[in-house]
């Protein structure tokens, strides 16, 4: 994408994709010290995204569990130099640091190098809160800054409360099923990256990923950070606490939201639509879409769903996939559909 | 060195006239300032026109960044100044306390930014005009807060304010608070100091082993509960201790070099010399007060002012020591503390916490005056000094009073 001449970017770092897990380094940069839960995906997003990154790289983390539960004062995790950053400021967070270094570097205040900046938030602190701010940094082209979304799909560290986020009639301390109102939660699950993609013309980065597939996440990562400016990630990290199910299968669980449509995999770069992995596949039709109910009946917090419910959650999965103007990206219809009419 | 340096600057210094914003605007560009952050909102948003002016003409170089929220404004500078960048920014009334969360978090985190308040009335009802209650929100936190009067006090300020927050000793924010539309926006006749003098008097800003870099691989704020919160209060609470001497070093040496005396730099003493009651206030409202106070002489009333300038740190034994020269003692208070001790303002709460250990105690009264931008008056200021002095005279008054309230 052409960035015009008032812009002046600072050259990113080169990151070239992993071509291999047999290839991946060994150093970690986020490492022993934290207290996640057994099978908490999110810690692994960190541990991946900071390998990804490497050691010439400043991390920014908004209060949530992937902050408490991995910066105990003490025994921080953190390889790398990492600082706080409130709830709703992974987007402010990420945009100072990269300004301040950028013009400490420009006057000559600090030695010149690309130095990596990622700034993450939960759902909670970036779909919710934080959403004003991530929108912002996202249309400053002249920052090179990661915002890194893990999606566990409900505010966690508070104790598992419901977020703009989290899916249709999921179980929440703040939506428990009850006598009268079996779904307590009734809004559909915002589509984040679809919207930050549409809405910020010139983010020349935005992704979807789930760290069951860890090469390509990390390789989102890479490419998030090299490609110059404002990027944003969205990762699905399935949360044994806030789901309820066996920390055994975390794994099993991201792929399985990936294998039933319900959380597509892709890249927007420079305004073209990507979908990758196993969603390539299922577009193609090369494999099945599965059934939403194998995703949903793995999980506590589906467990007082009744077959309307299930049925309910196939039809809008199914619209997504069959009516979207880009299937798990872009969720208008009308056009399409007279288009697809008057030609 | 300073001397040396007084003398090749004197003919670069230029005077112009300009308001209170853009004096801090200059202030800025002689600092040198990294990050600034900018969000619309009456009336201290004129600093950002100012600097934006600068930046646009090549004037001025650093990352100007128009946020999209005051929480964001102050987010981004806190981070910036992480990374080692000297930083600004700003806001008034409603905006500053937008950003409150962003202010709670910066004095803990030893960041020394330094800020401009504006002085605005809280909505609602929607006002433009000055109070204090906006800047005063932080006052428990760990900000230094300052008052000034004019144009070039705002100026010399601000170099002070770097000056200070930056000292290692002190590492904590600090937020120069500009009566809205009283100085805001009125000019005077400022001189601007060379970039020689500013360059002697201002010392780079060096994060040290706090600065968050790959070559320095620190975790910032990891949580700490019971085990650890109170030691780090402590140290926050130290530097604000320290604040106060360096405070006194940074105005000797800002005479020394800029040749421009503040005299005690936590407040201002003006016709105290002989006088018998002293009215106390921050700002703006000095101009009517000196006013009246000249009348009130020509007429045998021996009136004083003592105008605090630092509110944080608050100079509590030395302004007691002084206001127990008086027999009376009137605090002018441009804001409110809704159901505080005496149903008072918040200078006047201070003033008296400061002089309960004072040998000398004579009676101190509290007024109300000028809010939500509302001028404070000559005849305004002849009451309030007419009530202290019946208080000196034994004839006990109420301990608060709203002035220039329509009954
Ligand atoms: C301004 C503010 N409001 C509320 C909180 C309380 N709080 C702390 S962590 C958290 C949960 C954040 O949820 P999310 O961003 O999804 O991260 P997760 O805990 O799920 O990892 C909340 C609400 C806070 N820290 N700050
Ligand atoms: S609650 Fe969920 S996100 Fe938080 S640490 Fe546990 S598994 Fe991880
Ligand atoms: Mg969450």
């Amino acid at each position: 994408m052409d960035t015009t001449a008032t812009v002046e970017t600072q050259p990113g770092v080169k990151l070239d994709p992993f071509k291999g897990v047999k290839k991946l380094p060994l150093e970690e940069f986020f490492t022993s010290g934290h207290r996640t839960c057994q099978g908490c995906e999110s810690a692994l997003v960190m541990k991946m995204m900071a390998k990804a990154a490497g050691p010439r790289t400043i991390v920014l983390g908004s209060t949530g569990c992937m902050y408490v539960a991995n910066t105990t004062y003490y025994s921080t995790s953190w390889v790398i130099p990492w600082m706080h950053t409130q709830l709703g400021s992974s987007g402010s967070a990420a945009m100072g640091s990269a300004a301040g270094l950028k013009a400490q570097m420009r006057k000559g205040k600090m030695k010149k190098e690309p130095i990596n900046v990622i700034a993450f938030c939960g759902d909670g602190g970036g779909a919710d809160m934080g959403l004003s701010a991530i929108s912002a940094a996202l249309t400053h082209p002249d920052y090179n800054l990661l915002i890194l979304m893990y999606d566990n799909e409900s505010y966690a560290n508070t104790d598992i409360q419901l977020s703009g986020s989290t899916p249709y009639g999921a179980h929440t301390t703040f939506s428990p099923p009850g006598a009268t109102k079996r779904i307590m939660h009734h809004r559909w699950k915002k589509n984040m990256a679809g919207m930050l993609a549409a809405g910020h013309p010139t983010c020349r980065y935005v992704a979807t990923m789930c760290m069951s597939y860890g090469l390509q996440g990390m390789n989102c990562v890479r490419k998030a950070l090299s490609i110059g400016g404002p990027t944003f990630i969205h990762s699905l990290d399935p949360c044994p606490k806030g789901w309820d199910y066996d920390p055994i299968l975390s794994h099993e669980l991201g792929e399985l939201a990936v294998a039933t449509g319900i959380w597509p995999l892709y890249e927007v770069k420079d305004g073209v639509v990507t979908l990758y992995g196993k969603t390539k596949q299922l577009a193609e039709g090369q494999s099945p879409r599965l059934p939403v109910r194998e995703y949903l009946l793995k999980q506590g917090r589906f467990a007082h769903f009744r077959e309307e419910d299930i049925e309910y959650f196939q039809k809008k999965v199914d619209e997504m996939w069959e009516r979207w103007l880009i299937p798990g990206v872009i969720p208008f219809v009308k056009d399409v559909e007279d288009e697809r009419i008057s030609a | 060195m300073a001397q040396a340096v007084a003398h090749r600057a004197e003919e670069t210094e230029k005077t112009a006239l300009i308001t209170g914003s853009e004096a801090i605007a200059v202030a800025c560009k002689l600092a040198d300032v990294d990050v600034i952050t900018a969000y619309p909102i009456r009336p201290y948003d004129t600093v950002m026109q100012y600097v934006a002016k600068l930046v646009a003409n090549g004037e001025f170089d650093c990352e100007y960044i128009v946020a999209e929220s005051e929480h964001s404004q102050f987010e981004i500078v806190k981070h910036a100044s992480a990374v080692g960048a000297r930083v600004f920014s700003g806001s008034s009334g409603v905006g500053w306390m937008y950003a409150f969360e962003a202010l709670t978090v910066t004095p803990a985190l030893r960041i020394p930014m330094v800020v401009m308040v504006g002085n605005r009335a809280l909505d609602d009802p929607g006002a433009f005009g000055v109070e204090h209650n906006d800047a005063l929100a932080v006052r428990d936190l760990g900000w230094q807060l300052v008052w000034v009067d004019s144009a070039q006090e705002a100026l010399d300020t601000a170099l002070i304010a770097y000056r200070v927050a930056e000292d290692r000793r002190v590492f904590l924010p600090c937020a120069i608070s500009c009566d809205g539309a009283f100085l805001t926006h009125s000019q005077g006749l400022v001189k601007i100091p060379s970039q020689d003098k500013v360059d002697a008097f201002l010392p780079p800003y060096q994060r040290g082993d706090l600065l968050l870099h790959p070559d320095n691989p620190i975790t910032i704020a990891p949580q700490a509960n019971e085990d650890w919160l109170m030691e780090i209060r402590r140290q926050t609470a130290a530097g604000m201790e320290r604040s106060t001497a360096v405070i006194r070093e940074a105005y000797a040496e800002f005479e020394q070099i800029f040749g421009r005396k503040y005299g005690n730099p936590f407040f201002e003493e003006y016709a105290t010399e002989d006088a018998d009651v002293v009215l106390v206030g921050m700002g703006t409202l000095s101009t009517p007060v000196k006013v009246a106070i000249r009348q009130m002489r020509r007429e045998g009333k021996k009136v004083g002012f003592v105008r605090v300038r630092w509110f944080r740190p608050f100079a509590a034994e030395e302004l007691a020591r002084t206001l127990g020269r008086f027999s009376a003692v009137g605090v002018i208070d441009r804001d409110f503390s809704l159901g505080s001790p005496h149903l008072g303002g918040v200078l006047a709460t201070e003033v008296r916490a400061a002089m309960y250990l004072a040998t000398s105690q004579p009676p101190v009264l509290g007024f109300i005056c000028g809010l939500g931008g509302r001028e404070v008056t000559v005849p305004d200021v002849r009451k309030m000094s007419d009530i202290i002095r019946e208080a000196a005279e034994g004839h006990p008054q109420p301990p608060t009073q709203w002035i220039g309230l329509r009954e």
